[in-house]
């Protein structure tokens, strides 16, 4: 069993032959499809994409070309239909219910475009809560959070309630929470889709510092310069890869 | 660490909904409350039935008059016990340490103006041992008073209660029993009516001759109580007894008795298995509502997890397993039911307490009573909150995420 290795390198060694050894996450012929009352949606139809450490991905495509469905896959939250997906080393596609929340967990920060916290939970509380089913005490639990709401900027409201923010800054407590655990990588699904353009601006700076300390990030959305800041796309069309390429490479 | 997280959320969540809760709990409380009450109420009895044993004596049975049979034939309600009976056990029965004769009417009693009508128990000055009496306030008659059928009246604890006078103020005062006087010379200590018919604090005690001969005009004694000498098994001093009453009414071999021998903790070993029948019986009709309480905290539980469906994918995308999940839900149930559990048990000893204070019921609240109810609870919360936790815990995280 791939999953009880716990050793990243011995792990990576059981990857294909064909992909780098930094590879974080690894797709080959990843298909999904939705049964809507006798009418096959085929959402994904066979996507291959490599992403490595360090890597700035983001994933575009036009509406329901299975942007938001790849992700999924990716951050374990659903389970392909066909093909596999590595993780990490980790063979997600054969991993069980337990093994994949602890894979989200410890492996996978998640950034959804409608923020997704706890609404009677204070910020501080909303970022502990991965830390809290890793297990951590609460001690180290409340020192790790308050430091990943300094590291997004929201170090003076960390006892606001969500209702209590700004959009953006729930976007920012929603980033420290997917940051706090260490996560081997970082995914974001439309982070900037509810906000305005300057809040964008600056949750996208927060991205590309992120990147800087060496996070890798995915992220899915719909505008071209939004996308400029990553240093690689992907293009998605009727749930296959269009286009695949450098960001430099087009400008 | 995550328990206490756990049990912090299940109550977070409990005080979020603070109305809902409460009615949730409503149903907990009052199963839990009824059954501590019904509970207490059966125990009570019960304990009043044992207490009435103890009282007894384990050596003292009762004879009562009978129906005479001839060739087989009931000869009518013929009273057929009379004091001569009880001389005649005096003399002839062996085993015997002491016997009480009782010649009892109902009849109209004056005091002062004052009038009621009490049982006057024409009796032997030993009644006051055998029957287990202390007299707190003046004496009883004594033997000299009887064989001088003195009129002297003896009352139970009840009667200055039921005169509306002070039980030390009445010795020495002046009673009138069907227009003749009696001076009161004493108040018995109180028995109890607990489980009998009649309140034997309520009645009036004169020497048996007075009844005799003085008040009553007739020898036919209601009953004779026999207490049995000391080292001898109440039985054979039943069958003694039998022989020597079968003696003095001329019944012959293979006719049956015209007299009934009732030894009284039969009877209230009967009396206490009703009580006991009763304790069930109640205590299973208040089981039932805790039951229906349990119903309510599923219900409450699984609009909870309805409405937290959102909260559930949040939690599961962070990394929450199965077991976590579950966990959360299942200690809310627990939570909601604990609490009503010991809402329940004060409401219940409350209720026991009132009904013991106000209306002079018999109540024991019991130790068991209150930790099977606990348990109970605790139980129905598992029970009833297991299947909406595990409804919860199966959520697929993005179904539960895209829930609106
Ligand atoms: N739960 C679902 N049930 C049925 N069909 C679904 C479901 N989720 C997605 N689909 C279908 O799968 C296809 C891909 O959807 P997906 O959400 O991945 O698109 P997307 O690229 O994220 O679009 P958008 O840019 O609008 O967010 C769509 O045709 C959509 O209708
Ligand atoms: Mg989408």
């Amino acid at each position: 069993m791939t999953a009880s290795l716990t050793d990243t390198a011995e792990r990576m060694a059981l990857l294909p032959a064909d992909v780098p050894r930094d590879a974080i996450i690894v797709t080959r012929n990843l298909q999904r499809e939705y049964d809507m009352g006798g009418e096959v949606v085929r959402a994904l139809r066979g996507v291959d994409i490599v992403i490595r450490k360090n890597e700035f991905v983001a994933i575009m495509g036009p509406s329901g070309s299975g942007k938001s469905t790849l992700m999924n896959m990716i951050g374990c939250l659903d389970s392909p239909d066909g093909g596999e997906y590595w993780l990490n080393g980790h063979r997600v596609s054969e991993l069980e219910d337990d093994e994949l929340a602890r894979i989200r967990n410890k492996e996978i920060g998640f950034v959804f475009q409608t923020f997704n916290l706890l609404p009677r939970a204070t910020a501080l509380h909303n970022v502990e809560l991965p830390l809290v089913y890793a297990g951590i005490g609460s001690k180290e639990r409340s020192r790790m959070a308050i430091d990943a709401l300094q590291r997004v900027g929201l170090g003076d409201r960390m006892h606001h309630r969500p209702n209590e923010l700004s959009g953006g800054q729930r976007q920012r407590v929603a980033i420290a929470r997917a940051l706090v655990n260490n996560p081997s990588i970082l995914l974001a699904d439309e982070p900037t889709g509810n906000l305005d353009s300057a809040t964008s601006v600056d949750i996208m700076a927060l991205f590309e510092t992120l990147h800087a300390t060496g996070q890798t990030i995915v992220l899915v959305t719909h505008e071209h310069d939004i996308a400029a800041h990553a240093d690689r796309q992907v293009h998605l069309k009727d749930g296959q890869v269009e286009r695949d390429f450098k960001t430099e490479a087009t400008h | 660490m995550l328990v206490g997280e756990t049990v912090a959320v299940a109550f977070q969540s409990i005080r979020a909904n603070k109305l809902r809760s409460m009615l949730t709990m409503l149903g907990i409380i009052i199963g839990v409350g009824a059954v501590i009450t019904m509970v207490a109420l059966g125990s009570g009895a019960q304990k009043a039935v044992e207490d009435q044993i103890a009282n007894l004596g384990a050596n003292t049975f009762t004879i009562f008059p009978g129906q005479s049979f001839r060739g087989g034939v009931a000869q009518g309600n013929r009273v057929s016990l009379t004091t001569d009976d009880y001389l005649a056990i005096r003399r002839d029965a062996r085993l015997i340490k002491a016997v009480v004769p009782e010649l009892q009417s109902n009849l109209q009693v004056k005091y002062g103006n004052q009038n009621v009508n009490s049982p006057i128990v024409g009796t032997t000055a030993n009644f006051v041992e055998v029957r287990n009496y202390t007299v707190p306030f003046g004496r009883s008659f004594r033997q000299g008073d009887d064989e001088s059928r003195q009129r002297y009246a003896v009352l139970g604890a009840d009667v200055p209660d039921q005169l509306g006078v002070n039980a030390a103020a009445m010795i020495g005062q002046q009673l009138l029993v069907r227009g003749i006087p009696f001076e009161i010379i004493g108040v018995l200590s109180r028995k109890g009516s607990a489980g009998s018919w009649q309140n034997p604090d309520e009645q009036i005690f004169i020497p048996l001759q007075t009844a005799q001969f003085r008040v009553l005009g007739t020898d036919r004694v209601r009953s004779i109580s026999v207490q049995v000498a000391d080292g001898v098994p109440i039985e054979q001093g039943m069958v003694d007894l039998e022989r020597v009453l079968r003696r003095e009414h001329r019944i012959r071999p293979g006719q049956e008795n015209d007299f009934q021998i009732r030894n009284p903790q039969d009877i209230l070993a009967t009396r206490q298995e009703a009580t006991q029948t009763f304790t069930i019986l109640l205590a299973s009709i208040a089981a039932v509502s805790l039951f229906v309480g349990g119903i309510g905290i599923m219900n409450i539980m699984l609009v909870s997890v309805t409405e937290r469906t959102r909260e559930i994918g949040i939690r599961k995308a962070l990394g929450a397993t199965r077991l976590n999940i579950m966990a959360q839900f299942l200690i809310e149930a627990l939570a909601l039911c604990l609490v009503g559990g010991v809402l329940g048990i004060l409401f219940g000893s409350g209720m026991a307490i009132v009904l013991a204070k106000f209306m002079q019921w018999n109540t024991l609240i019991s130790m068991p009573a209150i930790i099977v109810a606990f348990a109970f609870s605790a139980f129905v919360g598992l029970f009833f909150g297991i299947w909406p936790a595990r409804r919860a815990a199966s959520l697929d995280p993005i179904v539960a995420l895209r829930y609106e």
